[in-house]
């Protein structure tokens, strides 16, 4: 792996070619969303290798629970399922204290969102929303009701996979990032517009939850493996160091 | 062995439930992240940031969900990477999220002046604010940079500000300040995409 990072370190560039170009049409708001200049590169200062950081105390001790906190007068509907994984950096080390933060619709696909009209009903014990520290590890988990896929006005008859978002903020504001989590054998996964707009099979892979047998509940919860990889910092092997006022 | 990034996906119309839940509608969290960085005891000017993000039809996106992330007020960042002789001050993080408005798609951000940081090579920095924005639509969250209208010297002398070599670019980040009852208020109106395209960065 390396010698480890220090947090004075760079980031390595990163790889545009992995990710979604900001302009793809199928996925049409996109089409008046998306920057027609290109992006300007910049090198790094202590504005983009620096990030906030958070203490356990600021998190609520159901909060990486769905199935429990948004319960009323009972539990939600749905398949109880356990997601679990590792956050580390592209050289493979873990990145811990990272914060996670997920949401997502219900079993039916409904959206906790005062903009969602979706005639599916809302569930009253389900909030939809999570969010943890990873450990010294960098591993995470949380337990969830899995969302149901729901219609979207992109082409009239589209329909999302089953997805949850994932927001993960590490220790670089360079490695601030946001993307979907979506799970084995979804067959909607091959047609959605969204899924699309990443240009290879393989990076499609990784967004894709595998089931995790071994880690199921008996007689209580399924569950499902995602790992997420974030950006790392490069070693800084012969160049003087390029941060603050000691270059 | 090097394991690729995990590819970005867009935060789709929904990201308030996630990162602003009570702008979504419903009271989950006890403790809620938010767009005001100040607390009473921390130093430094007082200013509000105001603006609207702005589609390639001119059209105001009422969805979109900024995150910023700035020093405090002597030019530090809350973070072990930032090695410089210059004091932290406790009762400031420097981060806030903030959702547009679903009717005005107005932004607002309540925080202190950061001073100048250190850039490479021991090269001054003018003050700014970095600025991330994701939305329906923005398949990769787009980054930018903040600056202000009063510090006209310390922007011409910016190693990013220079950079950018469309000279006439360069204004697409220079917050406007102005001020209402008696309090500064500076205007960053986003644009992305057409005429006066705002610059965002590949960090």
């Amino acid at each position: 792996m390396g010698p480890l990072p220090r947090p004075t370190d760079e980031f390595i560039q990163r790889d545009t070619g992995l990710h979604a170009p900001a302009l793809t049409p199928d996925y049409k708001t996109s089409v008046l969303r998306s920057p027609r200049l290109a992006l300007i590169s910049i090198e790094q200062t202590l504005s983009e290798i620096t990030a906030p950081a958070f203490q356990p105390e600021e998190l609520g001790p159901l909060d990486h629970d769905l199935i429990l906190n948004f319960a009323k007068d009972g539990l939600p509907i749905g398949e109880r399922i356990i997601v679990h994984g590792i956050v580390r950096d592209e050289l493979g080390r873990p990145v811990p204290n990272a914060l996670v933060e997920i949401w997502q619709a219900n079993a039916g696909g409904r959206y906790r969102h005062r903009n969602d009209k979706y005639l599916a009903p809302i569930d009253p014990n389900f909030g939809g929303c999570g969010r943890l520290l990873t450990d010294a590890n960098g591993y995470y988990v949380f337990r969830t009701i899995k969302p149901g896929p729901y219609p979207w006005r992109n082409r009239i008859n589209d329909w999302r996979p089953s997805h949850i978002h994932f927001s993960l903020m590490g220790d670089g504001w360079a490695q601030r990032l946001i993307t979907q989590m979506y799970f084995e054998g979804d067959p909607l996964i091959a047609d959605c517009p969204i899924v699309r707009t990443i240009p290879s099979e393989e990076q499609v892979r990784g967004l894709i939850a595998v089931q995790d047998r071994a880690a199921f509940v008996p007689l209580d919860s399924r569950a499902y493996r995602f790992d997420i990889t974030l950006r790392g910092r490069r070693a800084t092997l012969f160049e003087n160091h390029v941060q603050g006022a000691t270059a | 062995m090097r394991y690729p990034e995990t590819a970005s996906q867009t935060g789709g119309p929904y990201v308030h439930i996630g990162l602003a839940p009570q702008q979504a509608g419903f009271d989950i969290f006890k403790n809620n992240f938010g767009a005001n960085l100040c607390a009473p005891a921390t130093l430094g000017e007082r200013i509000a940031i105001e603006g609207q993000v702005i589609d390639g039809s001119g059209a105001v996106l009422r969805d979109v969900l900024l995150e910023i992330w700035q020093a405090n007020a002597a030019g530090k960042y809350a973070h072990p990477g930032d090695l410089q002789a210059k004091p932290l001050d406790d009762a400031f993080r420097g981060w806030g999220r903030g959702g547009a408005d679903f009717d005005t798609g107005l932004y607002r951000f309540d925080t202190i002046k950061p001073g100048p940081v250190v850039g490479r090579k021991g090269q001054m920095q003018a003050p700014h604010i970095n600025v991330w924005v994701v939305a329906r639509g923005i398949n990769m969250g787009l980054n930018t940079r903040l600056y202000f209208s009063d510090e006209v010297a310390a922007n011409a002398a910016d190693p990013v500000l220079n950079s950018i070599e469309w000279v006439q670019r360069r204004a697409t980040l220079i917050a406007q300040r102005g001020e209402r009852d008696g309090l500064a208020v500076y205007r960053f109106d986003i644009r992305l995409q057409g005429e006066g395209e705002t610059v965002f960065f590949d960090i």
